[in-house]
Formats: structure tokens, C-alpha cells, sequence
């Protein structure tokens, strides 16, 4: 059999159903042999869109997302989708394809130093030499990918490897595999779990905050079970988005530069502090001086290099999410914990504070008005928000959303964290619907953020994916926009979009079926209709461009949170009247 | 505070792991003084010795990271253990005339160096020590004139009968 078959062969071992790739030169008998076997190959327009989506997959199903590309421009083009799946600890394999080995090195055409690149963004990355490694080597991908804390793998797949001769029985897939440097950590220390279920006994003003790693570990119910025996309440990273209840009478909502005054305020206030799969960004804590400084902080994360990276821990535990606290569940129901009426009551106070308005009546639309309808068309066909996937993009609708949009289950909420790529959402919706082909899978973006990948609307005609696209379209670059205004006296630079394109015609000339919404009144309409089409549709709301949402300056400390003045933008026009000079001809 | 660590690191003799941990490095912007490399009584195993300058935050993240490395098997950091450093240090001197000549071999005899090439303008010697005794040696020396030196950076092991052994195995 030939070095691609058995690819094929190892990728069914993994129980992959899906690929998102983009063939190219270096891939031609990859490709070939993908036709012989029975995967599902999404042809994406763009890698990047490939890698996005098969990140997309993986985040809304917890298995492997894979996405494939072609030597040189292919396997850069990917660069950006592996980077962003790696920054929030998705685990995608990438493949690409190289050059022939008895090339490496020469500067072949569309030859790249793939490895090198890869290296950096990635939990770890494979060249196979030898067809004779395919087996080994693909199976050491998908368990580094998706054990331990999950990451992007890239292996990169010259190819006379993918043509060459293999005898599978004489080197098989193995069904395990020992990597000697790589043995991750999951149950927590038990020394370490008495003392921190002790430690939360005696607290007085707990608050937990719930990362990414809540999502990745399932250990919603576990939280859940934590935080109502225990009464401590729970704030989440924008990771972990979903792994608590958003209605539950004890969630705080999101914490950090964009987050909520209740979660923002407990967690300065707090005495102790329990942080599950988090990695305390600088979007979390802010100045490290003046975050939470009278608590003890209880750590846990499976991977023990973000213990101690950014803020100071009194316990550390090192493992996974669900186990430990399971762990700590145990310890903590043969204990009585320390009343807490006045810090429920503070809580209390601060979520009320908090309270989110959303019902404008006002044109241009307020993006509240907008969450708040598609929460409302969305729970007439889906009641507890449990079946549906939003993805967003990056900027002001991933805040709004984010901050705005009550999510009820885990892996509904797909949002780039760690690297905060625009283009993302769309994409990544896409692989989403696949994960969940049942579940409405909705993609929020901005008008700058949709153009980043925008070509993808081809993709979903010509599959039919009924992926729905919500263009918060303000004409602007808001999030950039609103620093400038908040940061830089209100100079607007490289901001303004514009008035083209034409979203509802780019969406037509597609075949997708597309509403252009400008009243509030119509947006309820407009999403039933996306809804019950069962098609590829897309949404383009035309907002109020003034609207921002409140933040805390970057570095800053985390109570000292900032409502923006609500400015309309102003395009500098001196710009376009010395572009106009420079492009028409002369006379 | 600031100090220098001294790191052991156990890596798999793979290509392409020199780039993994230098490019670890480079990224996160950890100030290394010097690194070596070379083979272990396991041929399937290489010992990287890295001398790293930085608070004990930043010693705790390189170990940590490093560890996080599919390929680094053994991470330790000599520190905090009895260990024996030595550092090879080449260097050729300025020596035209008999006189100069003899003081410098006589200069190496006190460090216990060797004396291994010789023309008419220069000397070569060869010094093995920790890090200050090689200083020590090219003061002495800088007065008559260094033309050269190529030192291999510190390589170390603990003292005594343990040993780093690969606990992932």
C-alpha cells in the first residue's frame, strides 16, 4: 500500500470523519487516496479558513479537529488557524504537504521550512522521513492533540512518503503509544486537594473562576455541584464561556477587561480565590499589583507551567479539572462550611449592578437589541439555549456577545481568546455544524471580521451548510475604533470600512439567501426566517457604529472600569481626497 | 534577585531539538550564558547543560517549560544540588619570545593546563575548570596578549553516587 493509504488508514483509527483541507502539487497522492476512502472532505477557500474550521470542529465536539494543506503558500496560509486553535488549547492536527525529501533543503519549488515554522505554534510538530514512521507518527499526533492540556499538532508529509511502499502488517498502527518525555498529569496530589478543600471551608468571600479547562475537561457538573454546595460564586474567562450557567442565581457572568462589574468587584474583593482551567491572562488580571490582593489562590490546571506564570499561588494542583474536583467534593461533603450571608448579599448587590440593558428601541440598532431578539427567536425553537453553537469573531460583537448572549451549555460558545483572530467566527462555524449537525449553529461577526474570510460563503453554498451568519455591520472597526477614541484623543486611524460591499448581493451571487435588517423591529423576524430556512443565510444588521461596550484600560486594575462616551465616528477626509489625487489619471 | 542557574536537561538525540529549546528560549525571553550539548551513556539520549541568569521566577517557568518540550525527558536544576561544573576553555597567546613563552607555560602549569600548539608568535593552551578558574587563567594572560579563545561553556553533572535518571520512562 502506498504511504497515503496508510494515512488514510491511520486517520480512520482515529475516528476522523471530516477533513478541511486545500490540495496543492505536494499533496497529489494524499488526495488521491482520499478519493478511494469514504472521509468527508470539506474543500475550504482559503487553508486559513480550513484550519479555523477543523478548530471549530474540535471546540464544539472535544474530538480532533484536521485540516490539510499544501507545501509553501498552503502550509503558511494555515499558519494563522493553528496558531489560534493552539493559543486556546484546541486540539487540531495539521497536515501538510512538502516537498520531496531528496529536495529538502534545495529551495524547491514551493518548498518551506514548514517544521520551523510550525514549531513555535504548536503543543508539537512531526517531518516524516520514512514512510515506514506514517503509522507511529500519526498516532503520536492525535494522542499529543488531545491528551493532557489538548494543543494544535502539525505533521508534515513530504511526498515521496505519501508515494512510497508500506506494509502495514509489518509496521502497524499501534494501538498504544509510550512517549518517553510526555506523560501528563491527571489526578491532583491529594495532600494538595485536602488542603485546598480546607482552605475553602474557611473562606469568607470565595469566588471561582472558571477557564477554558472546565470546557475541555467536561467538568461542568462538578463545578456546578462545587459551587452550590460550597456557595461560592462563579465568574468565567471568556474561554470558559458556558461551562457555568449564566442564569444560575450564583454566576457572576465574564471577568476581566471586558467583563462584568459583579465578577470584576468579587474577585478584588475576594478572600479566597479559585481559579480551574485558567491561565490568568493579562485580559483577566490586568496590573498584577492591584489583582485580587487580599486572597489566597487555589490553582488548578493540567498544565503545571501556568501555575505560578502570571499570578502567585498559595496551593497548587496539578491534574485535570473534572477529577480533582471530584476529589475535592469528596473532602469538602464531610465538611461544614463557614457561614456566608454577607458575602451573598454583596454578590447579590454587585449582579444586580450588573444587570445588562438591552431593550432599545433606537435606529441605527443597538447591538443589545440585537442579542437580546436572537435570544429570543433562538429559545422558541430551542428553549434552554442547550442546542445551539454560536461562534463569533474578534472585536466589539465577540465583547457584546461575550457579555450579553446568556449561554446555558458548555462548547456553545466558540470565541478566539488567546490570539484574537478576526476571520475566525465564520469558519469556524463551519466545522461547528459539523461537530453538531444537529444543534443551530449561528456565527457572529463584524463587517471588518466577515471580510477576512468572507470567501467561505462558497463553501457554504456549495455544501449547503446551514450555517447562519450575523454581521453586526457598523461600517467600522469598532474595537480599534473605541481605543483610539479612549486612548489616542479620539484620532481615528485606518478605521473606517466604508459603505461597501453590498453584503446582501456578495451573499445572493452565492445563492445564499440573505436580509438586510435596519429597524429593530424587524430583527426577530429576520432570525425566524434565517431559522426556519434550514439553509445557508445570512443576517446583515446595520448597528448604531457609536455603540461600545465598557472596559478596563489594558494594565489597569480591574475595578476601574470605563464607560466610553458613545461617539459616531468620523472618517478622516482629507485621506480619501489625497488618495483620489494619486489614482485618477492625468490630463 | 538575579543569579545564575545551572541546568541539566535530558532531551532525546533527535534532530531538530536544538531548535525546539533555543527557540523556547528565544521566545520567552529567557537570558541563557551559555548551553551545551553532547551525548549520555544512552544513545538515544543527548544532556543539555544551560546556564540561564534570572530570578527564581524565571529559573521556575524554564524548568516548566522546558518540561512542557514531547522531547526533553529529565529537566533539573544543578542549583539546588551538589554538582561538579567544568568548562574546556581554548586560548591562544601572545608569546614572540623565550621569556614570554615560558611564563605563560608556566602560568598554565599552575592552572593545570596544557600546552597544545606552539609557533613562533604563539601558544595554545588548554584549561578545563569551573567558570571563575577560567577567568582566572585569561586575566592572567589578557596583559601578554589573547589573539584567540573558544570556550565550550559550562557542562556539569551532580556529585556523588545519584544520578539524573529519565523519571517519564
Amino acid at each position: 500500500m502506498k504511504g497515503a493509504e496508510a494515512m488514510m488508514k491511520a486517520l480512520e483509527a482515529e475516528n476522523v470523519k471530516v477533513l478541511f483541507g486545500y490540495p496543492g502539487g505536494q499533496l497529489l497522492p494524499f488526495y488521491d487516496a482520499l478519493y478511494q476512502s469514504d472521509f468527508l472532505h470539506i474543500l475550504t477557500r482559503h487553508e486559513q479558513a480550513a484550519a479555523h474550521a477543523a478548530d471549530g470542529y474540535a471546540r464544539a465536539s472535544g474530538d480532533v479537529g484536521v485540516c490539510v494543506a499544501t507545501s509553501g503558500p498552503g502550509a503558511t496560509n494555515l499558519v494563522t488557524g493553528v496558531a489560534t486553535a493552539h493559543a486556546d488549547s484546541s486540539p487540531v492536527v495539521a497536515l501538510t504537504g512538502q516537498v520531496p525529501t531528496k529536495l529538502i533543503g534545495n529551495d524547491a519549488f514551493q518548498e518551506i521550512d514548514a517544521l520551523g515554522i510550525f514549531m513555535p505554534i504548536t503543543k508539537h510538530n512531526f517531518q516524516i522521513q520514512k514512510t515506514s514512521e506514517i503509522p507511529k507518527i500519526f498516532r503520536k499526533a492525535f494522542e499529543i492533540a488531545k491528551t493532557g492540556r489538548p494543543g494544535a499538532v502539525h505533521v508534515d508529509l513530504p511526498k515521496d512518503v505519501q508515494d512510497d511502499d508500506l506494509d502495514l502488517e509489518k509496521y502497524p498502527i499501534p494501538a498504544e503509544i509510550n512517549l518517553q518525555g510526555y506523560k501528563p498529569t491527571k489526578f491532583g496530589h491529594p495532600l494538595q486537594i485536602k488542603k485546598a478543600a480546607e482552605l475553602m471551608k474557611i473562606a469568607q468571600r470565595p469566588v471561582i473562576i472558571a477557564g477554558g479547562g472546565v470546557q475541555i475537561a467536561n467538568a461542568t457538573p462538578e463545578l456546578i455541584k462545587l459551587s452550590e454546595y460550597a456557595q461560592i460564586p462563579v465568574c468565567t474567562t471568556l474561554m470558559g464561556k458556558g461551562v457555568f450557567p449564566e442564569e444560575h442565581p450564583l454566576s457572576l457572568g465574564m471577568v476581566g477587561m471586558h467583563g462584568t462589574q459583579a465578577s470584576n468587584y468579587s474577585v478584588y474583593e475576594s478572600d479566597v480565590l479559585i481559579a480551574i482551567g485558567c491561565r490568568f491572562s493579562d485580559r483577566i488580571t490586568g496590573d498584577l499589583s492591584s489583582f485580587a490582593p487580599n486572597t489566597k489562590v487555589i490553582h488548578i490546571d493540567i498544565d503545571p507551567a501556568e501555575i505560578g506564570k502570571n499570578v502567585g499561588v498559595d496551593i497548587p494542583i496539578v491534574g485535570d479539572a473534572k477529577a480533582i474536583l471530584k476529589d475535592i467534593l469528596i473532602h469538602l461533603m464531610k465538611k461544614e462550611m463557614v457561614n456566608k450571608t454577607e458575602w451573598m448579599e454583596n454578590v447579590k448587590k454587585l449582579q444586580k449592578k450588573s444587570m445588562p440593558v438591552m431593550e432599545f428601541d433606537n435606529t441605527p440598532i443597538k447591538p443589545q437589541k440585537v442579542i437580546k431578539e436572537m435570544m429570543a427567536a433562538l429559545r422558541e425553537v430551542d428553549p434552554g439555549l442547550t442546542n445551539t453553537v454560536l461562534t463569533t469573531d474578534v472585536g466589539q460583537n465577540q465583547m457584546w456577545m461575550a457579555h450579553y448572549f446568556q449561554t446555558s451549555a458548555p462548547k456553545s460558545f466558540l470565541s478566539s481568546g488567546g490570539q484574537g483572530t478576526m476571520g475566525f467566527g465564520f469558519p469556524a462555524a463551519i466545522g461547528a455544524k459539523f461537530a453538531r449537525p444537529d444543534a443551530n449553529v449561528i456565527a457572529v461577526t463584524g463587517d471588518g471580521g466577515f471580510l477576512m474570510n468572507s470567501q467561505e460563503l462558497a463553501t457554504i453554498a456549495e455544501y449547503e451548510i446551514p450555517v447562519i451568519v450575523v454581521i453586526f455591520d457598523n461600517r467600522t472597526l469598532g474595537m480599534v475604533y473605541q481605543w483610539q477614541n479612549l486612548y489616542y484623543g479620539k484620532r481615528q486611524c485606518a478605521v473606517h470600512l466604508g459603505e461597501t460591499p453590498d453584503f446582501i448581493k456578495l451573499a445572493e451571487s452565492y445563492g445564499i439567501g440573505a436580509l438586510r435588517v435596519e429597524k429593530p423591529e424587524d430583527i426577530n423576524e429576520a432570525f425566524k426566517t434565517a431559522l426556519n430556512s434550514g439553509k445557508p443565510y445570512l443576517l446583515d444588521i446595520i448597528i448604531d457604529p457609536s455603540e461600545a461596550l465598557h472596559m478596563v484600560p489594558p494594565g489597569g486594575n480591574m475595578t476601574n472600569i470605563l464607560f466610553p462616551d458613545r461617539q459616531e465616528p468620523t472618517p478622516k477626509a482629507q485621506c480619501f481626497s489625497e488618495m483620489k489625487k494619486i489614482l485618477s489619471p492625468k490630463v | 534577585m538575579e543569579h545564575k542557574h545551572i541546568i541539566s536537561v535530558l532531551v532525546l538525540h533527535k534532530p531538530g531539538v536544538l531548535q525546539r529549546i533555543s527557540g523556547l528560549f528565544t521566545r520567552r525571553w529567557f537570558n541563557i550564558s551559555s548551553m551545551t550539548v553532547g551525548s549520555t551513556e544512552n544513545p538515544d539520549v543527548a544532556r543539555m547543560t544551560i546556564v540561564v541568569q534570572g530570578d527564581d521566577t524565571v529559573l521556575e517557568q524554564v524548568v516548566k517549560q522546558l518540561n512542557k518540550l514531547v522531547e526533553v525527558v529529565k529537566v533539573t536544576d544543578l542549583n539546588s544540588k551538589k554538582s561538579v561544573q567544568r568548562e574546556l576553555c581554548l586560548v591562544k597567546v601572545y608569546a614572540p619570545t623565550e621569556d614570554s613563552k615560558s611564563q605563560v607555560i608556566q602560568y598554565a602549569n599552575i592552572f593545570r593546563g596544557k600546552i597544545i600548539d606552539l609557533s613562533t608568535e604563539t601558544l595554545t593552551v588548554e584549561i578545563t575548570g569551573d567558570e571563575q578558574k577560567v577567568n582566572a587563567f585569561l586575566d592572567l594572560v589578557r596583559p601578554m596578549g589573547i589573539k584567540e579563545i573558544a570556550r565550550t561553556g559550562l557542562t556539569a553533572l551532580m556529585r556523588g553516587s545519584k544520578i539524573l535518571k529519565s523519571n517519564k520512562a
